[in-house]
């Protein structure tokens, strides 16, 4: 959206974003109105689980002859619990927090949770569009992002060429990203079991014993090649390729796998440990239908890894148009994914260690479904704004169909549902 | 593998095939240049539903870089 008029609210909030982003506002902002903002704040929130706030500003300066400049900035505030990966039990069970400083404890036949789950990430990219010639674009970007326990940095670049009266476009995009984990309490020395303070003398001791170094990195390199199709004056498709390489420390420091007795009951609790690299690839799909008033667009991914994980996911949205100026726009979203091959439920007593395990939920077999309704309406002075509500339920079979003793009663892959409130201001 | 290797070959024959008489003219663009067919028309929501979903799922990227840049996977 391309402010031609200009009026206070954004000479005023252009001047309170660049401070905010610690740009010189005389510097950069040669001619009032050049700059546009689009502005949201999302709410999400699980029953009984995490709860996220995250409000993004983005900035956007058109320099002429199709160069560009993105500012963007996201803060996201999470609070609550996440399971920890141990199985329920019929007897409350007692965990170490992951600094080692202090203990939380599950009631009986609940899921273990850690409630201690808190952070702030402030994430900042920017990226930067210029044409090369009549036919050739590209694009350059940066982004860092800053958690209490995590870094990243990441910068990527991408070339697109036009082709057939530019309906046809072929790309190619790298990025190359670089994370850093340095979590409170160091990182755990995968499958060591959990210390647990009992008021024994020599906690400390044995809590430290099952600490690794204090940080560690991963490397993240992904390539796209993409081809977007002109199929009609009401039809664009999409087609891509991506494939994604990830090594260093994949482990989730935060997560354990229970080791079980032949009774169902937890023996001891291991530091999850997983592969040190990764290689994702996918199939991306997406067309989108303008009905001359109403829009659809339809979406399919197709997902593999070589950790064993195949996935699929269907997006569907339907922008119906009230008349010029307002929408409603239902979104169905359906995902299905397999279980990664060293995703362990739980670990069995007097079994051999496999050489991997991991018992988050995440990396088993679930199934995700997304029901959403946005309203949309646009302002005077072409200010646009929205409110969209959504709810997600993702939901997997009990892998383990031969649990032992109490287990084979309980839930061991319960539900999680959440609510998505968000809120767009464009202005 | 073959299915996933259909799943890409097939697309991109049928687009490529049928470039030269797929598309339209520069005066017939006026539904496609507008900002609701955009790809992704709304980035920021594009950005936030990527990043929810790369938190609570195993599978990222496709419509972009999949990338790190939390440590919440």
């Amino acid at each position: 959206m391309q402010l031609k008029k200009q009026n206070k609210i954004t000479t005023t909030l252009t001047a309170a974003t660049c401070t905010l982003l610690g740009i010189n506002a005389a510097d950069t902002v040669a001619e009032e109105g050049d700059w546009d903002f689009d502005s949201a704040i999302l709410y999400y929130s699980e029953v009984d689980r995490v709860s996220a706030i995250e409000p993004v500003i983005t900035a956007k300066r058109e320099f002429g002859d199709e160069k560009s400049l993105n500012l963007k900035l996201v803060i996201d505030v999470l609070t609550g619990a996440s399971a920890n990966g141990a199985t329920p039990s019929d007897q409350p069970q007692t965990f170490t927090r992951p600094s080692g400083k202090g203990s939380y404890t599950e009631s009986a036949d609940e899921t273990p949770l850690d409630d201690t789950f808190k952070d702030t990430r402030v994430a900042f990219s920017t990226q930067w569009d210029q044409p090369l010639n009549s036919d050739y674009k590209t694009s350059l970007g940066a982004n860092f992002s800053t958690e209490y326990d995590y870094l990243s940095l990441s910068l990527n670049g991408s070339l697109t060429r036009d082709f057939n009266k530019r309906n046809t476009s072929v790309s190619a995009g790298l990025s190359v990203a670089n994370d850093t984990i340095s979590p409170e309490g160091d990182l755990p020395i995968g499958f060591s079991s959990m210390a647990i303070d009992r008021g024994q003398a020599g906690f400390d001791s044995e809590f430290n014993a099952t600490r690794d170094g204090g940080d560690d990195t991963k490397t993240t390199v992904d390539l796209i090649f993409g081809v977007t199709q002109v199929i009609s004056s009401q039809t664009v498709m999409q087609l891509s390729y991506s494939i994604s390489d990830s090594s260093g420390y994949l482990t989730d420091p935060f997560k354990i796998v229970s080791v079980v007795g032949n009774d169902g009951r937890p023996v001891d609790y291991r530091y999850e440990k997983r592969p040190d690299s990764r290689n994702k690839q996918s199939i991306y799909w997406q067309t989108k239908h303008h009905f001359t008033q109403d829009v659809l667009d339809i979406s399919y991914r197709l997902f593999w890894d070589d950790w064993d994980i195949t996935s699929h996911t269907i997006d569907l949205r339907y922008r119906w148009m009230f008349d010029s100026k307002r929408y409603l726009e239902p979104h169905f979203r359906y995902y299905s994914q397999s279980e990664a091959d060293f995703y362990h439920r739980f670990l069995r007593e007097g079994e051999t260690l496999p050489e991997y395990a991991s018992a988050d939920y995440r990396l088993g077999e679930l199934n995700g479904i997304t029901l959403g309704l946005k309203y949309g309406m646009k302002l005077a002075n072409e200010q646009e704004m929205s409110l969209r509500l959504e709810y997600y339920l993702q939901s997997g079979d009990n892998p383990e169909g031969d649990a032992p003793g109490i287990l084979s009663d309980m839930e061991l892959f319960p539900d999680v549902e959440a609510i998505i409130v968000q809120f767009s201001y464009n202005f | 593998m073959m299915l996933k290797v259909a799943a890409l070959i097939i697309p991109i024959t049928v687009l490529f095939s049928g470039c030269t008489n797929l598309g339209v003219e520069p005066w017939e663009r006026n539904l496609l240049a507008k900002p609701e067919m955009q790809l992704i028309a709304d980035p920021i929501e594009a950005g936030l539903d990527d990043h929810i979903y790369f938190s609570k799922e195993a599978s990222s990227g496709g419509r972009s870089f999949a990338g790190g840049g939390c440590g919440c996977n």
